[in-house]
């Protein structure tokens, strides 16, 4: 590598002077003092939220309004915060969906602690769990900061489904196909 | 109305005239304040404060636009500063540290009194509007202003801790530094200004008289164009003298804390900055009068020719009454102050904070020769001028 000399530039007669600099700077300023601000009016406007955004976790049903969440607590397990607390509950005999067997009695996600990492939604394996679009929790107590089943459903909605894998299972049952 | 007031005891009439002059002055310190965060926000690409209103004046239609320039939040810090608990610290001294601020507001509110800040016609002279149109003029502005500097003085010693000391200490020797360059400066004007012959007048009025000539040419040219290296130099004196960006040594919150305020808080701390914007309203005001031509509208267009125009153009005689005159004077040279402000401001907003040795070496080795050069080439061409 042949060495290439660098010149080291001394300052022009304008830049020691200094007051050029200082109107080029003005010059710059006033540019920006006449542009639209650039922030945004927060709670009247809100920001795009980009899609695969990771927001507030939340429990979502599929589109026949089951509940999917099967309280395996893998994700309360895999919560690295511990802020997932799930009691586990069965589903009646008797109840249409009763080949799931399991559904949570209680879902409770402490806020406080929720770090948004996602792990939760990465390791679910029933698809239940999602961290949506919601960016903004406050509450005025601790209590207020826990997010208990019916307001965390209420939150994640439904979602698209692609596999119905508990209704294949019990079509499969019906017809004798069953390979469990 | 006018009767009345004119047939009041002469020392009354003074104090009506002090307070009226007060009752502005003080106003405009404050929004200048507000003024201040939103061409701070402005330039940083923010809208700046624009939610305060209080909910009882919220019906009045158009109220909107007050409440996007921060008029309420300017009243909110007002109220906050008068019921905040005024702290005094255990170890300052503390009719000194009290004394203070009272000490900055004084001098500030003193050099109003000279400055004319309007004019009216009679029978086509020019009377200037002044609390006291005296001969001293710029020199009882000088005088008067440089005293401001104990206060900061004050504060600093008397807070007694580091900071304020600092920054009390940084102050005496930039004002000392740039006093200098700022009265050499305008001595060409007044060299200009009187003549030898004519009777000698250091009176402001008259410097304004000067630049009031009619028509295209140098003879009506205000001096900002006849001495641009006078201008220049006043102009960054002037923002040395007030503390303002790129010199606010006494203050330089990032290397003093908070510089002489440092201790201070609540009411005392809002008077100093009542008293650093009457100080740049005063300057911007001494300003204008010395080299923007006072309250003339346009550089060769009087203000005798503007409310001659104006009397032909609707054919009422009204606008040569005192008090139309007064008014529009006052409001032309009001927009010269603003501007001059607003140019305060956005420097402040564009240009770092320069260095305490910087700072002494601009004033004692540039400007201070670069001032007598100007005051000896003037004094030269002004002798082959005038004789």
């Amino acid at each position: 590598m042949a060495v290439i000399q660098v010149q080291r530039k001394s300052l022009t007669l304008a830049e020691r002077v200094y007051l050029p600099q200082i109107f080029g700077g003005m010059m710059t300023t006033l540019k920006h003092l006449l542009r639209p601000a650039e922030t945004m009016e927060y709670p009247e406007q809100r920001p795009a939220i980009p899609p695969g955004y990771r927001g507030v976790p939340t429990l979502v049903k599929d589109p026949n309004g089951r509940e999917k969440c099967v309280s395996c607590q893998l994700c309360e397990f895999v919560c690295p915060p511990k802020a997932i607390r799930i009691t586990p509950g069965s589903i009646p005999a008797g109840a249409p969906n009763e080949q799931v067997e399991k559904a949570p009695q209680a879902f409770d996600i402490d806020m406080l602690r929720c770090i948004y990492c996602g792990l939760c939604e990465e390791v679910c394996p029933e698809e239940a769990i999602f961290l949506q679009n919601q960016y903004s929790m406050s509450g005025y107590s601790r209590a207020e900061m826990v997010n208990h089943k019916d307001r965390l459903y209420e939150l994640g909605g439904t979602l698209p489904d692609k596999h119905f894998k508990w209704d294949v299972k019990k079509s499969a049952e019906e017809s004798g196909n069953d390979r469990h | 109305m006018a009767d009345l007031f004119f047939g009041l005891p002469s020392a009354v009439q003074a104090l009506l005239k002090g307070l009226a002059v007060i009752l502005v002055i003080f106003p405009i310190a404050a929004a200048c304040s507000m003024a201040e965060r939103k061409v701070s926000a402005w330039i940083q690409g923010r809208p700046g404060p624009n939610r305060a209103l209080p909910p009882f004046l919220a019906w009045i239609p158009g109220i909107g636009i007050l409440q996007r320039l921060g008029v309420f939040h300017l009243a909110a810090d007002g109220a906050k500063f008068v019921f905040k608990e005024e702290p005094l610290p255990d170890h300052v001294h503390k009719f000194y540290y009290t004394l203070a601020p009272v000490v900055a507001m004084v001098p500030a509110f003193t050099t109003v009194t000279v400055v004319p800040f309007g004019a009216y016609l009679v029978d086509g002279a020019v009377i200037p509007l002044t609390l006291a149109n005296v001969d001293v003029g710029i020199l009882a502005v000088f005088a008067v202003s440089s005293l401001g500097i104990y206060s900061l003085i004050l504060a600093g010693w008397a807070s007694n801790s580091k900071y304020p000391f600092l920054g009390g200490v940084r102050a005496s020797a930039q004002l000392i530094s740039y006093e200098l360059s700022m009265t050499l400066s305008v001595l060409p004007v007044f060299l200009w200004v009187n003549a030898p012959g004519s009777s000698g007048s250091l009176s402001l009025a008259r410097v304004v008289e000067f630049q009031s000539g009619t028509g295209l040419g140098w003879g009506s040219a205000w001096f900002v164009f006849t001495m641009p290296v006078s201008a220049l130099i006043f102009a960054i004196a002037l923002f040395a003298e007030t503390n303002r960006q790129p010199f606010d040594m006494p203050e330089s919150e990032s290397d003093l804390v908070g510089g002489f305020h440092t201790e201070y808080g609540a009411f005392k701390w809002s008077l100093f900055f009542v008293a650093e914007y009457a100080n740049m309203i005063v300057g911007s005001a001494v300003f204008a009068l010395l080299f923007l031509g006072g309250w003339n509208p346009l550089p060769g267009l009087p203000l005798a020719s503007l409310l001659e125009g104006l009397r032909h153009a609707t054919g009422s005689e009204l606008w040569l009454r005192p008090l139309a005159a007064g008014l529009i004077s006052i409001a032309i040279f009001l927009a010269k102050i603003l501007a001059t402000l607003f140019v305060f401001m956005w420097v402040r907003w564009t240009v770092p904070r320069f260095r305490y040795d910087q700072v002494m070496k601009i004033g004692w080795q540039k400007l201070l020769p670069l001032s007598i050069a100007n005051l000896i080439a003037y004094t030269i061409g002004i002798y082959f001028l005038q004789s």
